[in-house]
């Protein structure tokens, strides 16, 4: 099992992987924002959270679909699913590897990009923190879409399509605990529970429901 | 230890590609498959595999000492046309994840190095897979066969895109496997010269009419 987390982390670092890919997107975004709003720093500072929440999500979604695809391209998915690990377990690290090569990497971009919205510290802070709990999550909610997806040609968009609104709670309670961090009145412990909650419900779920889908794409 | 296909049927889609296959293998015997385009040959070796559920029948794989209901596919490998390499990794890199994941690290398996060796292809362990001719991919995945132990090994159409020597260097790697003890399923178009060898001549959907459906 280890062993194939690294080989996945290896090949999300290598050419053609992607790890790459997903943060730039998100600078993208992020950064093509305060063009669009205008040089008002209140303002950039009061939606900061919500954009860079937003920016993660769509970078996460983009480099969803070659979770299982690359893998069902080459042949090895069919070696993959002959062995006797438990399907559920082999997923899991799959995410894990997946999360490491593409999730992590936006968390530690995301102060940077907190600067250019003219965010406190508290509210980097918080945001990074939000992240690093809820971005698994869309990893493990995302791994059932690949795996629905993975005999369609092009099924990126589906994937994203099909993922969006499991994803969406998780950019709900992500976006508000970062800003109860800042606004003094909410409270940040309970968005930030349920998101916890969130993720680790989906650590069970999602890659029970990728194991089943697999399974079942005959071909 | 024995193989035991009992009255196998498939489909793909709404067609009835094959039906009532029954055959059963102990260790040493191989089974070759013929047939022409079409004929059901890789789809039956992919339901031996457990990658395809039958339609009806099934595969039931005994061995002295191992767990019962045991699946069958646990104690395959499989071959396919596609080599289940990555072409980003060296081929170093690719053999040394099947070995571990395949979860043979015992002794008296051979190691990576010597399975490059055994197929002829020694000194081509650092480049990328990628970057090698296709019969060179095809030897290197022929090589997975070797550095983790499978009693069964299903291979369909192993010897395409590969020169004569590296032809005769396979079915002496297939024999040996067969001495020790092993099964071999293959599908072929070529005469391959196994020992024990069961011929299965696939006739395709034009030998199975819909009159169970």
């Amino acid at each position: 099992m280890t062993a194939l987390l690294l080989r996945d982390l290896k090949l999300s670092v290598r050419a053609g992987g992607g790890a790459l890919i997903g943060v730039l997107f998100f600078m993208t975004v992020v950064a093509v924002i305060p063009f669009g709003v205008g040089p008002d720093l209140n303002l950039l500072s009061r939606i900061g959270p919500a954009i860079v929440w937003i920016g993660a999500l769509l970078s996460a979604l983009l480099g969803l679909d070659r979770m299982f695809q690359t893998d069902r391209e080459d042949g090895s998915l069919d070696l993959i699913l002959m062995q006797e690990h438990p399907l559920a377990l082999t997923v899991l690290i799959k995410c894990l590897a997946h999360w490491l090569g593409n999730g992590l990497p936006l968390v530690i971009a995301s102060p940077l990009l907190g600067l250019f919205m003219n965010m406190s510290e508290v509210a980097i802070g918080a945001t990074m923190l939000t992240l690093l709990v809820g971005t698994p999550a869309l990893t493990f909610i995302g791994a059932v879409g690949a795996a629905v997806a993975v005999a369609l040609p092009r099924g990126g968009l589906l994937v994203s399509i099909l993922v969006l609104p499991l994803a969406i709670p998780v950019l709900i309670f992500g976006v508000s605990a970062s800003y109860a961090a800042v606004e003094d009145p909410a409270p940040f412990m309970p968005p930030f529970l349920i998101l916890v909650a969130i993720t680790m419900f989906f650590a069970v779920i999602g890659p029970i429901g990728a194991a089943l889908a697999l399974r079942n794409t005959a071909d | 230890m024995r193989l035991t296909a009992e009255n196998l049927s498939a489909r793909r889609g709404e067609d009835l590609i094959f039906k009532d296959i029954s055959f059963s293998l102990e260790g040493g015997q191989s089974l070759v498959l013929t047939g022409k385009n079409g004929s059901g040959k890789s789809t039956l070796l992919r339901t031996v595999a457990g990658l395809l559920r039958p339609e009806s029948g099934r595969v039931i794989w005994e061995q002295e000492g191992s767990e019962a209901g045991m699946r069958a596919a646990e104690a395959c490998h499989y071959l396919g046309h596609r080599n289940a390499m990555k072409p980003d990794l060296t081929v170093q890199e690719n053999l040394n994840f099947w070995k571990v994941f395949c979860g043979n690290d015992e002794p008296g398996i051979a190691a990576v190095a010597e399975a490059a060796w055994e197929v002829g292809l020694p000194d081509l362990l650092h480049l990328p897979f990628g970057y090698l001719s296709a019969g060179q991919q095809r030897r290197i995945a022929f090589a997975k066969l070797l550095v983790a132990d499978r009693r069964i090994w299903i291979l369909d159409e192993p010897t395409v895109a590969l020169d004569t020597g590296a032809e005769e260097v396979l079915i002496q790697l297939m024999n040996r496997h067969l001495v020790m003890g092993g099964i071999v399923i293959t599908a072929t178009h070529q005469p391959l010269a196994l020992e024990n060898a069961q011929e299965l001549r696939m006739t395709g959907f034009a030998g199975v009419m819909e009159e169970m459906w």
